[in-house]
């Protein structure tokens, strides 16, 4: 089994216009910055985008904002980047928020193949809004559907041919549970190797849900809040 | 009249030895720094990571290694790694045991406001709402009152939801409160050089004073 392709452009080639694409990542934190890059040079367009975040301005998925690829951003967290406020603030860009933890859980219940999860976050608020809710031991529950995304782009620190995955510290974020909710999942590591070589009782993601993986060409893992302290 | 650092010393002391702890940003985050000697407690951040370490020193920040306000920090002896499936799996689980985060409003029936304000650009909830919805003791630190002199300690909160009926305890630059559902804000203590009439006039909602409220003690 083999699931390598050449590159990023190989690995996203038949992503169309209007298609609905999961990108893994938590800020800038592992996200997977070569397909992004490929998806520009495309020119694909009317994206929904399904991602914890928008990155920033000048990288990650404010980068498909600036040529205006992306029709719908979902997301729990928008925050940080000035072309996304103009496009959302002047209509361009349709926007969906919802809690963290329940984009997270909708993912998994995609990778564990239920159609929808009972989730209390979000009961009493406007999140709530037009949702079936249901009761269990007096605590009222909202019911939210599995995602359904035809591709889905995730960035893994090492993988082999089998598409065997595993993630480095808090790269993990939502590219884990995305590389199970895609119907077609994509992933750029830094490194491919031999088959064999990675620990089978290591394994953050087996094979099964991978379908492409790639040795991004280039990983500039750009910092968005460097905090330190000093040496004593 | 406490400042950040006081209202996040006067916090560290509400938490307990061999707790999980999950802090938002801004003076949540400090009360890290203040926490009393011989109480081990391990910080949850929500973007999959339990035994959350310092800010590294200079040159040695790792960009796969962040917590949930993105900075940049460092592990420590027994951290895990996880996804954020995972953690929030644990955090409805009900296995973080406390909660701090900051709050633009709180009612007095513990309800609380903190992501969203109307007519402004609204950069998302993040995990608040899975935060309060799930945790099984929520501490707010927040102002007493907003910028235009406004109590943030209200009847009703004003502006749209994050949870309701979750906070409580509220740690203010004023005082230190508990949320009664059905009742109202206690008063447990006050800062330093602050009288209880000034708490009085700063909660727009129902404030219960009982007996003498004493000084909090901070060192």
């Amino acid at each position: 089994m083999n699931k390598v392709v050449s590159n990023a452009e190989e690995a996203v080639r038949d992503i169309k216009d209007g298609a609905t694409i999961m990108l893994g990542g938590f800020g800038l934190c592992g996200i997977p910055e070569n397909s992004i890059r490929a998806l520009v040079k495309m020119g694909v367009k009317n994206l929904t985008c399904i991602s914890n975040n928008a990155g920033v301005d000048d990288f990650g998925i404010g980068l498909m904002l600036k040529t205006h690829q992306v029709k719908k951003m979902i997301s729990s967290y928008v925050g940080e980047n000035a072309e996304f406020e103009r496009q959302l603030l002047s209509g361009e860009l349709e926007v969906e928020l919802i809690p963290q933890g329940t984009l997270a859980t909708r993912c998994l219940a995609a990778a564990y193949g239920m159609p929808a999860v009972f989730l209390r976050a979000g009961v009493g608020t406007e999140v709530a809004i037009g949702k079936e809710t249901r009761t269990f031991n007096g605590i009222e529950y909202l019911m939210e559907y599995a995602f359904d995304a035809e591709f889905s782009i995730v960035k893994a620190w090492k993988g082999d041919a089998h598409g065997n995955l595993v993630f480095r510290k808090t790269t993990r974020n939502f590219n884990a549970p995305m590389a199970m909710a895609g119907k077609i999942t994509i992933v750029e590591v830094e490194e491919i190797v031999p088959v064999g070589a990675l620990e089978p009782d290591s394994i953050h993601v087996p094979g099964i849900y991978v379908h492409r993986i790639f040795k991004g060409e280039k990983f500039e893992k750009r910092i968005e809040q460097r905090t330190v302290r000093k040496k004593i | 009249m406490l400042d950040k650092v006081g209202i996040a010393k006067r916090i560290a002391k509400e938490v307990k030895d061999g707790s999980y702890v999950n802090l938002g940003i801004g003076i949540p985050t400090l009360v890290a720094n203040y926490i009393p000697e011989g109480i081990n407690v391990t910080l949850q951040s929500e973007n999959g990571m339990l035994g959350m370490g310092p800010f590294p020193f200079e040159g040695e920040e790792d960009p796969d290694l962040i917590n949930a306000g993105k900075q940049t920090i460092t592990e420590i002896p027994g951290t895990s790694y996880f996804d954020s499936a995972l953690s929030f799996g644990m955090i409805r689980a009900g296995k973080v045991d406390l909660t701090i985060l900051g709050a633009m409003e709180v009612s007095e029936e513990g309800d609380i406001a903190n992501w969203k304000i109307p007519g402004k650009m609204v950069k998302g909830m993040g995990g608040a709402m899975d935060l309060v919805a799930a945790a099984k003791n929520i501490i707010v630190a927040m102002q007493h009152v907003n910028k235009a002199g406004e109590s943030k300690l209200l009847p009703k909160c004003s502006l749209p939801l994050t949870g309701v009926k979750c906070v409580k305890k509220i740690v203010t630059e004023l005082a230190v409160i508990e949320v009664i559902p059905g009742k109202g804000f206690k008063l447990l203590e006050r800062a330093p050089g602050v009288t209880v009439e000034e708490i009085i006039k700063a909660t727009e909602g129902k404030l219960i004073v009982e007996g003498e409220i004493p000084e909090m003690i901070l060192d």
